[in-house]
């Protein structure tokens, strides 16, 4: 469903990608794990047309090659990010953000009823339906920013550190709606620093390093490895 | 300007001949507004109570209002940063002049007042309903907005591209530039009917007064043309406010990557939103230099102007249509009000700014109207939180 090969990205002088390659199956759940500064979200930004990648970068998306489309083209293609650090638009209440979730759609029937399947999904979102988005908790805001990438109806769905600072009950929760969102037939691709939980969720995983792919193969597999406990999951070992 | 009038709850349900109807009809309730305004309030104020000055001040608070209400859209709603509002007031401002001046020329051999009963503000003054002259003065009303929407255009498409604060420095740039280019590269104001029939109209457009301003233009600007901009205004903004256009650039301020990441085409929607502010400045210029005891001068369309448009919308509530109106018609009645102490408006305003960034840094009403509950828990909220002692 989406090849990335020899994908470099600059800011200006720093490199942050040095060519890297993934791939992710329709239906799969491929999880992207790395220290801070990998350049995880480097890759899910080049991949989201947020930033541009250096040439001969090659990312092909359902047979089409969006390397060098602006955002907006490639979440009408289905290919949605809910970015780092949630994003959520504070001053919008949780119906105003869905909305937004929503705004390269028009069918009014459709939206209605992906935010009632958003919402039970969420529950929480319920109830602070009319509340600014700002209010929310963080745990809240992760919810909501995740449920408007929904809206969107995304075939492949991008996730960036869903779990970033929230507590251990919070995300325990947010990886339990991941496994439903992927059994609903969303491709998801998941960007983590909690490798821990993430390798239990995901089918593949890579691990990212300084720019570069260092390891790649089934989640298990990589979850088992000594050098992935050792480096990644010291906390939890 | 390829604005969708209607929102899009009216765009879906009722058949599209009803939802033409509710595009149209409130356009047409501005002009019966405004027709109402000009030939019952301007009699009542100035004949029946003598209140000229009133009068007056409720011209300049109107043109206030547009302008304050267009920057919103830009400062307020996209989060983007123009301090150059006044430079698309000046270049309507001198389009509109040099169209109404030259025009009533060539047509009529001088520059005299020759609108019907909407465009004055004289009072007992026998005239038709609609003259040639009404129509020239609202062509050059938008020409003048066209020509600034164009300048906005090519002052916002390479800033607006970039994400950060340069579009503040471009404008601030494009400012002084059209100050600077306006005082000193255009040339004396022509008055002899024989010269101006002979003149080139390219020559003529650089014949708008220089350093010494356009003088000897007619006042076609009244409560009529004043209250059509203004609630033609209130009403774009209202519906770009509660439509999907709307939504999508409130969440360019509100967070401009999540905004792009949910599909939103942030660079076209910036420019869109600055070019009508522009548009809608440029008319506001074009009344402006048509009003009772204006001499149109560039000198005075400079950043001083430019600032105090700022300031009504900053305080007012970044986003608050309704507190940038409040705002306008507070700043544009106090230094009438404080007249001796005028010239330490700029020192009142800078204290007045500190004062609430540091109580209410959202502004009067924050993002909301003032009809709405969120305002009022806003307002209240914030101080019973400082009774607290916070
Ligand atoms: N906007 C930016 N400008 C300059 N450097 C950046 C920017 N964003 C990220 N970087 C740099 O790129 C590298 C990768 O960052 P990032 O993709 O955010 O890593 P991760 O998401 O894995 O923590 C880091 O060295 C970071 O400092
Ligand atoms: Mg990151």
């Amino acid at each position: 469903m989406l090849e990335v090969e020899s994908l470099a990205v600059s800011y200006g002088a720093i490199k942050a990608l040095h060519g890297i390659g993934l791939r992710v199956g329709r239906g799969e759940i491929v999880t992207l794990i790395g220290s801070n500064g990998a350049g995880k979200s480097t890759t899910l930004r080049a991949i989201s047309g947020l930033v541009r990648p250096a040439a001969g970068s090659k990312i092909v998306y359902d047979g089409t090659s969006i390397a060098s489309r602006p955002p907006h083209e490639i979440v009408r293609m289905g290919l949605v990010q809910s970015p780092e650090g949630r994003g959520v638009f504070p001053n919008m209440t949780v119906e105003e953000n869905l909305e937004l979730g929503a705004y390269v759609r028009s069918d009014r029937d459709g939206i209605d009823a992906d935010r009632e399947k958003a919402l039970s999904l969420f529950p929480r979102l319920k109830e602070r339906f009319r509340q600014s988005a700002g209010t929310l908790s963080g745990g809240e805001q992760q919810m909501l920013a995740m449920a408007r990438a929904l809206m969107a109806r995304p075939r492949l769905l991008l996730l960036d550190e869903p779990s970033l600072g929230l507590a251990p009950q919070i995300v325990q929760v947010i990886f339990r709606i991941i496994r439903e969102i992927n059994a609903g037939g969303t491709t998801i691709l998941l960007v983590e620093q909690n490798a821990h939980m993430a390798l239990k969720v995901a089918h593949r995983a890579y691990v990212l390093e300084v720019g570069r792919i260092v390891m790649e193969g089934p989640a298990a597999e990589l979850a088992a490895s000594d050098q992935v406990k050792n480096a990644y999951m010291g906390r939890h070992a | 300007m390829a604005w969708s009038l209607s929102s899009r709850a009216s765009q879906l349900g009722p058949p599209a001949a009803w939802s033409l109807v509710r595009g149209v009809l409130p356009f047409l309730a501005c002009v019966a507004v405004a027709i109402l305004a000009q030939v019952i309030l301007k009699p009542f104020l100035i004949t029946t109570l003598g209140w000229d000055f009133a009068a007056k001040m409720i011209v300049d608070v109107g043109i206030n209002i547009v302008l304050a209400v267009s920057l919103t859209l830009v400062n307020g709603f996209t989060g983007q940063f123009s301090i150059g509002h006044a430079a698309f007031m000046a270049v309507g401002g001198y389009t509109a002049a040099a169209i109404v001046y030259y025009g009533s020329y060539r047509i009529a051999g001088n520059p005299d007042l020759a609108g019907g009963v909407l465009s004055s503000m004289l009072v007992g003054r026998e005239a038709p309903w609609f003259t040639p002259h009404d129509l020239l003065f609202l062509v050059a009303m938008l020409a003048g907005g066209v020509v600034a929407a164009l300048c906005g255009y090519l002052v916002g498409l390479p800033s607006l591209r970039l994400k950060g604060d340069y579009l503040a420095i471009v404008t601030l740039g494009f400012g002084e530039i059209v100050r600077v280019l306006i005082q000193s590269q255009t040339g004396d104001v022509l008055y002899d009917p024989e010269e101006i029939a002979q003149t080139p109209a390219w020559k003529l457009a650089g014949s708008l007064g220089g350093s010494l301003g356009f003088s000897g233009l007619p006042f076609y600007t009244s409560f009529f043309w004043v209250y059509l901009l203004v609630l033609v205004t209130l009403l774009l903004a209202w519906r770009i406010k509660n439509s999907s256009y709307g939504r999508a650039l409130i969440s360019i301020r509100e967070d401009e990557i999540a905004s792009e990441a949910m599909g939103v085409d942030t660079t076209r929607f910036k420019i869109r939103a600055f070019v009508l502010s522009a548009f809608l400045a440029g008319c506001a210029g074009a009344l402006f230099a048509h009003t009772v005891g204006v001499q149109l001068n560039a000198a005075e369309l400079g950043f001083v102007k430019s600032f105090d448009i700022i300031i009504m919308v900053v305080l007012g509530g970044l986003g608050s249509i309704s507190g940038a109106v409040i705002a306008a018609i507070i700043l544009t009645i106090l230094p009438e009000a404080l007249r001796g102490v005028a010239e330490y408006r700029m020192v009142a305003y800078a204290v007045a700014l500190i004062v609430m960034m540091l109580v209410r840094p959202k502004g009067l009403l924050g993002v909301h109207e003032v009809w709405e509950r969120a305002a009022w828990d806003w307002l209240l909220g914030a101080s019973k939180r400082k009774g607290a002692g916070r």
